[in-house]
């Protein structure tokens, strides 16, 4: 148990730094920027409490806002996947989840997939949407979505790649 | 009582989710009108100090391209010094000291910039305590910044002319036709001059400066050349495309510019309009 709030908390930041201080700098192209903290909101374990969840969400979306000088848009965002994670899960994995049995690294790699992209593209679509905060700007706002949710899952696969869990 | 404790508990998500929600739509909603917020920003201690420390191992990669534009800037003032005739032989005597200008420069560095957002915010290294208030142009050699907008003790937050909220008084150099600065958001080295009046003589090339009709920059700070025009919809108003002098992208050191007459003509106005 305390392992888990350890690597979770040492995730919070280490992904909270590494976003503000490297990824936000990133502008390839001159508007796609990667934002890999969604990874701590798949990550975070499936059998734990919602509400904490929820609180720990806001507060990474209002870290990152206060850095980025941009009002509560990352906050917004981060709260409503938190909400709506249980539904994803559901969506993806299907029965197996009810019995809180999942765990991603041992997921059937389709669904594992499904599950990143739906987060990470609801996630940006909201963000982009409250950061012009009008419809006139939604094909503005489609092709940030899209260009910068690719960016986020490339990063998302290599690091779930790279910090694999060790198969025993 | 009972059943509306029981309420509680059974949806204690969902008002959780609501309330978080609505948190943060307000702060978002917030910092869409100028000069609110105030709270969640990245000039408090904790973010401006990350900044700040980062920047202190990033400027020396920088460190030649910052000695580049010195010289260039020392060259330029050089150049004017030489220009002016030795006013010491003259009979016309200015005590520098009793007659000095309203405005007065301060330099500061540039910790964090954005520009690939529709609303940017830049952050300097000095704030109250070095004299940096809200309201205090910022430029550079080579033209504007943007404008002081949150002030901690030690760190300021400058609203970008690269955000949907930044207006400032511009017009023609040639003549003094002028408009408002504003930026559609695509490309961060064009801005847009807005109700220019179609009298104005534009032209491809002409360069646009700071109108001086605001208190917080002075008249004539350049900001860059016309690429494009157009008259709006009415047919009244010209809509024109600037190309920035100041490379946005690329900011190292700052001129935050004080304007020592604002108090007395803030409250000579104030005193008019009541």
């Amino acid at each position: 148990m305390t392992n888990t709030i350890l690597s979770n908390s040492i995730r919070f930041v280490v992904l909270l730094l590494l976003q503000v201080l490297l990824l936000n700098h990133i502008n390839f192209l001159g508007f796609i920027n990667p934002y890999l903290y969604v990874l701590f909101l798949i990550l975070y374990p499936f059998n734990s409490s919602q509400s904490l969840f929820m609180i720990l969400a806001f507060l990474l979306g209002l870290s990152i806002d206060a850095f980025e000088d941009s009002g509560g848009i990352h906050a917004a965002a981060c709260v409503f996947i938190a909400y709506i994670r249980p539904v994803i899960l559901r969506f993806s994995f299907g029965i197996s989840y009810d019995y809180q049995t999942v765990k991603l690294s041992n997921t059937p790699y389709g669904a594992r997939i499904g599950y990143i992209v739906l987060v990470v593209f609801t996630h940006h679509f909201l963000l982009f949407m409250l950061e012009m905060f009008s419809f006139s700007h939604i094909l503005l706002i489609l092709k940030k979505t899209f260009f910068s949710t690719i960016f986020t899952i490339l990063l998302v696969l290599i690091s779930l790649t790279l910090f694999k869990p060790k198969r025993r | 009582m009972q059943q509306i404790f029981n309420f509680l508990i059974r949806n204690k998500n969902n008002i959780l989710f609501l309330l978080l929600l609505g948190l943060s739509i307000f702060l978002t909603i917030q910092s869409h009108s100028f000069h609110k917020s105030k709270f969640i920003s990245s000039a408090n201690f904790v973010t401006g100090g990350i900044y700040k420390k980062v920047n202190n191992i990033k400027a020396y990669f920088y460190l030649e391209d910052y000695n580049e534009r010195l010289l260039q800037e020392n060259n330029i003032l050089r150049n004017k010094i030489s220009n002016i005739p030795d006013t010491l032989f003259n009979d016309t005597f200015v005590d520098s000291t009793v007659y000095e200008g309203i405005y007065e420069f301060r330099t500061a560095r540039v910790i964090n910039n954005n520009y690939s957002k529709i609303d940017n915010y830049i952050t300097l290294d000095k704030g109250r305590k070095q004299n940096i208030l809200p309201e205090y142009g910022v430029v550079t050699s080579q033209g504007i910044v943007g404008i002081i907008d949150n002030a901690s003790a030690n760190y300021s937050r400058v609203i970008s002319i690269l955000n949907s909220n930044s207006k400032i008084n511009a017009q023609l150099k040639k003549t003094n036709h002028f408009g408002s600065l504003v930026w559609n958001g695509k490309d961060p080295n064009i801005v847009q001059l807005v109700d220019v009046p179609r009298l104005a003589p534009v032209k491809k090339g002409d360069t646009i400066i700071t109108g001086g009709r605001s208190l917080i920059f002075p008249r004539g700070i350049p900001i860059g050349s016309i690429v494009n025009f157009k008259l709006d919809e009415n047919g009244s108003y010209f809509n024109i495309d600037i190309q920035l002098f100041n490379d946005m992208t690329n900011i190292g050191h700052v001129y935050v510019i004080v304007n020592k007459d604002k108090k007395e003509i803030k409250s000579l106005e104030e005193d008019t309009n009541d």
